[in-house]
């Protein structure tokens, strides 16, 4: 080969067509190769089995008599009839404080000038259609739950819940500027004036379905995040004490089972307590178990935002004359938890799967467990009904679970997480 | 000095409170009769352990650490399970391949957000609908028979001790092998092909071994209705096992792809542009790198899963959990048994946290 030879420049290639078009979406994505090929190949079986077994189970082979005769107490478990219109009002007080916070938190947004990356541009329908997108899975177990009823009642309270949030969300941007503190305080409020509310026709500790993995998750959700923000302090304190005391509690209860801790609570709590004292009730005994444990966990996420967050933060806070409390408040946890705002909301989702384990360890009727209960009922004793009462039951729970993350996906694009 | 006075006062406060609980349980302890020692775990313990050869003659002790062993029976081959499939998950979360994306993505939302405890009880169901009754028993030769009680495998007779000693000879050999092919590899510039010198070499020495120390073997046969030999995974076993593996695999499978995510984009590149075959580029330069972000989380999920193993005993598999819970149920007191439960859990969480962070600390990328 001669110089000339390799120097000689080879003639363009002919352009090639532009890629687009469905075929070379397919050939990119499903046919890339003979592996990939095979690969999609088998996938797509399976995938076309699991779904056609999926849905010969839901409109075919699944007995779903178990579930529409129950449904009631698989929602509300045992809560008297005549004093169902509680549970509707309770839900459309729930709906108007979230969607009149919700109005808030977008005026203030939009009052103090900040981008909301994921806001909806266009006219109202194109916000509602965002909103329904958004809560899919949420619309769909309502949707199914609506199929199933058989009196009036639930189709008023979905309506009354809905009617309720968005009159809230209107609501919301004309309260005054600085209601933050004012809102928290009402969440705070309402919430124990629900409990109350509800728990005039039977005890709290008689609550049942799914009702009742809400109020234990509620409960310890809302008990256990501050605890689990002083544990965290504790752990980073100077003080040497504080330190070795919030230590030693967050490895110790990480490294204990939960339900081993519920089956503590139920057995042993009781000879812990004076014998003149009357015995707390199993609900609370529950929750207590359940938020002592979620906080060892919360106090190290929490630590973990604290260490992400670098020390100039605090530095500058000091350089402006920050008192050490203001500091913290204003500056350091505002940012901390922003960056943790993932692994606190996994957290919190797995907290409310772990209300199940409350239940069975305790023996309160929870949603799993009425499961287990239809299951032995008489006219479905024996017939290999737990597939589909167990089927339901997870059904409810991947609603509730899959809203809130992403809900707190989208709060983390919101809040712009990892982008500034 | 505040904040002496301070600490202080927390830790008299503290103090005080169980003071005060552990006096309260003396008190009621003295009133009810209640037996307070240790002196528990040398009585009979007066209930048997179902498809176990242990007998209510026996002492508590020994209950406890037969549950302890099926603990650890669940914990590791758990473990184990979930670590392969997890890994392959998360690596199909991130394919090019359409299909085989979302399939694995439909699988890991579907199962992490469902609670473990429906899915033990789902498994377990699943299992009492898909295997046959004893009388159709599958015999699948002279490896595996399998009914709705249990699925009988081909195991080891004899010694432990010999058992181990097989494990660790063949876990020697195939280091060694690896070793040596790296050597020669870093020599001579020839791919190791490691796994195709170690495996057969692993599994000679494992026969040899075998033979050597003198261990038997079993294999389950079929007598009529009745399974006989080999070692029977009960259907318990198998529904906690499948739930818990399945469960763990969906959050280590998102682990792992957040952990391939953090790699920089560069390691990918550099070993396309080397011309690396897909797998070599995931196995030799993504993975292990991948490994170093990941290792900590996934031991965290190692700890849930040694701890979820105690849901096992909802569905009444005779683990720590459900041996404690049949004791405290005979005579066991009630308050040294939980005592010595959540010791024993978190002297085992313990030592997985320890072999986690002796390996970070040999993974970790040693900086100036």
């Amino acid at each position: 080969m001669t110089i000339t030879e390799i120097m000689a420049v080879p003639p363009p290639e002919p352009e090639r067509p532009k890629a687009s078009g469905p075929g070379d979406w397919v050939r990119r994505n499903l046919f890339h190769s003979v592996g990939d090929g095979v690969i999609t190949v088998i996938a797509g079986l399976i995938a076309v089995y699991a779904i056609y077994r999926g849905l010969r189970y839901v409109f075919v082979t699944g007995r779903w008599e178990i579930v529409r005769v129950n449904l009631k107490l698989f929602m509300v478990g045992r809560y008297p009839n005549d004093e169902m219109w509680r549970i509707s009002v309770a839900l459309s007080a729930i709906a108007l404080f979230i969607g009149t916070a919700a109005g808030f938190a977008v005026m203030r947004r939009r009052a103090t000038g900040r981008t909301d990356p994921t806001a909806v541009l266009g006219p109202w329908w194109r916000h509602l259609l965002a909103t329904a997108a958004r809560l899919w899975p949420l619309i769909l177990g309502v949707a199914i739950l609506l199929s199933m009823v058989t009196s009036s009642g639930p189709w008023l309270t979905v309506l009354a819940v809905i009617a309720a949030g968005i009159v809230g969300r209107l609501l919301g941007p004309f309260l005054p500027g600085r209601s933050g503190g004012v809102l928290i305080l009402v969440a705070i409020a309402g919430f124990v004036g629900l409990i109350l509310f509800l728990r005039v026709p039977i005890d709290v500790t008689d609550w049942g379905g799914v009702m009742l993995n809400i109020f234990l998750a509620a409960a310890g959700i809302s008990l256990c995040f501050p605890l689990g923000l002083l544990l965290a302090l504790g752990r980073r304190s100077k003080l040497p004490l504080i330190r070795w005391l919030s230590v030693t509690y967050i490895e110790l209860f990480r490294g204990v089972p939960l339900y081993v801790l519920l089956l503590l609570a139920y057995f042993v709590v009781p000879l812990f307590l004076p014998s003149s004292s009357a015995n707390p009730s199993l609900v609370l005994r529950a929750i207590v178990a359940i938020t002592f444990f979620t906080a060892a966990y919360v106090a190290e996420i929490v630590r973990g935002g604290l260490q992400s967050l670098p020390r100039g933060q605090t530095e500058a806070a000091q350089a402006l004359g920050l008192s050490p409390v203001k500091t913290m408040v204003l500056i350091v946890l505002p940012q901390a938890l922003r960056n943790v705002i993932p692994s606190l909301v996994g957290q919190f989702i797995s907290l409310f799967k772990d209300t199940t384990l409350a239940a069975a360890a305790m023996g309160l009727l929870d949603l799993l467990r009425v499961s287990d209960a239809v299951v032995a009922q008489t006219g479905f004793a024996g017939q290999g009904l737990t597939g589909e009462a167990l089927t339901f039951v997870m059904l409810l729970f991947w609603v509730g679970c899959i809203t809130m993350s992403r809900e707190s996906q989208r709060l983390e694009r919101k809040l712009g997480v990892g982008t500034r | 000095m505040l904040a002496w006075a301070f600490q202080v006062a927390v830790v008299t406060v503290v103090v005080a409170v169980v003071w005060y609980l552990v006096g309260n349980y003396q008190e009621n302890a003295a009133a009810k009769n209640l037996t307070t020692g240790f002196g528990f775990l040398d009585q009979p313990s007066g209930f048997p352990i179902p498809d176990s050869t242990f007998r209510q003659t026996q002492r508590v002790r020994d209950a406890l650490f037969e549950g302890f062993l099926n603990t650890l029976r669940l914990a590791v081959t758990g473990i184990l399970l979930a670590t392969v499939l997890g890994t392959l998950i998360g690596i199909a979360r991130l394919s090019t391949n359409f299909v085989l994306r979302n399939v694995a993505r439909a699988y890991v939302e579907i199962v992490r957000n469902v609670p473990l405890l429906a899915l033990v009880l789902l498994s377990l169901s699943i299992i009492q609908t898909v295997f046959p009754p004893p009388q159709d028993t599958w015999d699948l030769g002279p490896l595996t028979v399998s009914n709705v009680r249990g699925t009988s495998i081909f195991w080891y007779e004899g010694d432990n001790g010999k058992f181990l000693v097989v494990v660790v000879a063949a876990f020697i050999a195939i280091a060694a092998v690896a070793r040596w092919r790296r050597a020669v590899a870093d020599r001579t510039g020839h791919p190791a092909r490691t796994a195709l010198w170690a495996l057969p070499i692993g599994a000679a020495v494992t026969v040899v071994a075998w033979i050597v120390v003198g261990l038997g073997a079993t294999a389950p046969e079929l007598d009529g209705r009745r399974v006989t030999g080999g070692i029977t995974l009960t259907a318990s076993y198998l529904a906690a096992l499948l739930a818990l593996v399945a469960y763990t695999s969906s959050h280590i499978a998102e682990i792992v792809r957040g952990s391939i995510q953090a790699v920089p984009k560069g390691q990918g590149e550099a070993a396309d542009a080397l011309a690396l075959s897909g797998f070599q580029r995931m196995w030799n330069v993504i993975l292990p790198q991948s490994m170093r972000i990941g290792l900590l989380p996934i031991g965290n999920q190692y700890l849930n899963l040694l701890k979820n193993s105690s849901l096992a005993a909802v569905i009444t598999f005779p683990e720590l959990t459900q041996v404690t819970k049949l004791a405290v149920a005979t005579r066991a007191p009630a308050v040294p048994s939980f005592v010595l439960l959540l010791l024993i859990y978190l002297a085992m969480s313990l030592v997985i946290s320890l072999i986690v962070n002796l390996v970070n600390r040999r993974l970790r990328i040693v900086e100036r």
